[in-house]
């Protein structure tokens, strides 16, 4: 793979600025994020972390009074000229806390595919079993795919909240700090699946734990406020070379935990 | 120490004296209105129309199907613009803050909460003035309805857009995530999601137009004959009771219509609080 293609594929932002109204919060941000990779961002509370993950399926676009710029890549693709639909298609996202709708486990998994024109039951039953299978979570619900998403323990909840993302059959996934919710146990499973799911998706997640960004990820961005609270992207690497040999003392400072 | 015990029991007696007495008021309101009605409720009460005169004999079966009728008419009128309306305050309005249209929303807000707390016979003249005489409608359960819709759509705009705002926000990203747009997240996640809050809205807003009476004296005339059209004028229960009481000598049949009325209140709040407790139920 020569090196335009390597750009071409994945994602990638360039002096990417986000600002609400008129505070700025995301400062030029450069980055190119691996194809088929666990890639965290890290950082103290406020630095723009989720915001900064919300650009790549314009989740932001919700807020009013939101602006940018600068580019935000996806297969070499600017985001802000791609359908929103097609965008959000490509790009899943789980959150913070599960958020599965009020709806039967299949419902949940099924309302992606029959959003993107799904209709034949029996279609939907196969992309309901793979998914769920895929989020490590068929076992545990296949003798009732009838009983409410909401009645699953929060562990689950956020598994099938991963398996209606993979439902619609993403190139990526997002996940904004996807365990913090959970009790360790859960966020272990959390963890092993993500590493499972991994060679079919590119995956970039938002996490507060660096046990976790350490545990789970390949490469890892470190960001942090500057002096107008605007975050910045201090320094990015494998996740070895951070961890074991920042170049920037803010990042060795907040990896020992001197702040943060 | 002693002090604080102290006011802590009064404060308490108090509140519990209150309670007390609500409930009492209410037992001694609903008691005497069955024991006084009750007696004179047969079989025919429900099957007879009214005989008209000053007699006040005859049963209620005319005002049952009046009754019947104008809060499904009225009901069919106030919904669609009621619960549409909530969903674009709800939902759609997020995104005019601090535009011309946002300051629009701002106004018909203030509206809505205004008209919510206009007393009902301000809406019967109304409805008596345009739709009954301007646009010769006569008085009819087309008239009365219209105008009744004037009246709940305030109250279904304000407790669906409860509703919809009781409604996680993380449901609708979630949706959003998934490609769906606004209308899809609408339809398909949130007004789901609120539906039981917007049924409770919908059933007090038919018990308001079971229990009104100065609105539809002025919009609905006062015919005691069975309703065959829209266009049929009719009395209510509600009203039958009002015209019982003052215009014949059938006070005890009064009571017993009264009677019958509190039943129904009583039936249809106990179908809000079956739809609510499913609520809390479901959510934990």
């Amino acid at each position: 793979m020569n090196k335009l293609e390597t750009e071409a594929k994945g994602m990638s932002t360039q002096n990417y600025s986000l600002f609400y109204g008129g505070f700025k919060a995301l400062n030029r941000i450069s980055i190119q994020i691996p194809s088929n990779r666990i890639t965290a961002f890290i950082g103290p509370s406020g630095c723009g972390k989720s915001s900064f993950l919300r650009s790549f399926n314009r989740m932001n676009d919700l807020i009013p009074g939101v602006t940018t710029e600068g580019k935000v890549c996806i297969d070499g693709r600017n985001v802000a000229d791609e359908d929103v639909v097609q965008l959000r298609k490509k790009v899943g996202m789980v959150f913070q806390r599960p958020n599965p709708f009020p709806k039967s486990v299949f419902e949940n998994v099924a309302y992606g595919p029959k959003l993107h024109g799904v209709k034949n039951r029996s279609d939907l039953a196969v992309v309901v079993e793979k998914s769920l299978k895929r989020a490590a979570l068929w076992n545990e619900v296949k003798d009732d795919l009838h009983k409410s998403g909401m009645s699953l323990s929060g562990g689950q909840q956020q598994r099938l909240c991963i398996a209606r993302a993979i439902a619609v059959e993403p190139e990526v996934i997002l996940m904004d700090e996807p365990a913090s919710a959970l009790d360790p146990v859960a966020t272990l499973k959390i963890e092993e699946l993500m590493n499972e799911l991994k060679a079919n998706y590119t995956i970039a997640i938002v996490t507060h734990n660096m046990q976790q960004a350490a545990r789970v990820s390949d490469y890892t961005a470190f960001m942090l406020t500057d002096e107008n609270r605007a975050g910045n992207l201090i320094e990015f690497g494998t996740t070895k070379q951070i961890f074991t040999t920042p170049s920037d003392t803010r990042t060795e400072d907040y990896i020992t935990g001197r702040f943060g | 120490m002693n002090r604080r015990k102290l006011s802590q029991n009064a404060a308490f007696s108090l509140f519990w004296a209150a309670g007390i007495m609500s409930v009492l008021i209410m037992a001694v309101v609903v008691g005497y209105v069955l024991v006084k009605g009750l007696p004179g409720i047969s079989f025919d009460f429900f099957t007879t129309s009214p005989r008209g005169g000053l007699s006040g004999e005859g049963g209620i079966y005319s005002t049952i199907v009046t009754t019947f009728y104008l809060v499904v008419v009225t009901l069919a009128f106030a919904i669609p613009p009621g619960v549409g309306a909530a969903v674009y305050f709800s939902e759609y309005s997020g995104s005019t803050v601090g535009s011309l249209t946002g300051k629009l929303v701002d106004l018909a807000r203030f509206g809505v909460d205004t008209l919510a707390g206009v007393p009902s016979i301000v809406f019967g003249l109304f409805g008596y003035a345009v739709f009954v005489t301007a646009m010769d409608l006569g008085f009819s359960i087309l008239s009365a309805s219209m105008a009744g819709a004037c009246l709940i759509i305030p109250v279904i705009i304000r407790t669906t857009e409860d509703a919809l705002k009781s409604v996680p926000s993380g449901y609708r990203e979630g949706s959003l995530a998934l490609g769906a747009n606004r209308w899809e997240t609408t339809w398909k996640v949130v007004l789901p999601a609120a539906f039981r809050g917007i049924s409770t809205g919908i059933l007090l807003s038919a018990g308001r137009i079971v229990s009104e009476t100065a609105i539809f004296f002025v919009t609905l005339g006062g015919s005691y004959r069975v309703p065959h059209s829209l266009m049929s004028g009719g009395r209510t229960m509600a009203l039958h009771v009002y015209y019982l009481a003052m215009e014949t000598r059938a006070f005890d049949r009064a009571m017993s219509t009264a009677a019958v009325l509190v039943g129904l209140v009583v039936v249809m709040n106990l179908g809000i609080n079956t739809i609510t407790g499913r609520i809390t139920g479901k959510q934990r």
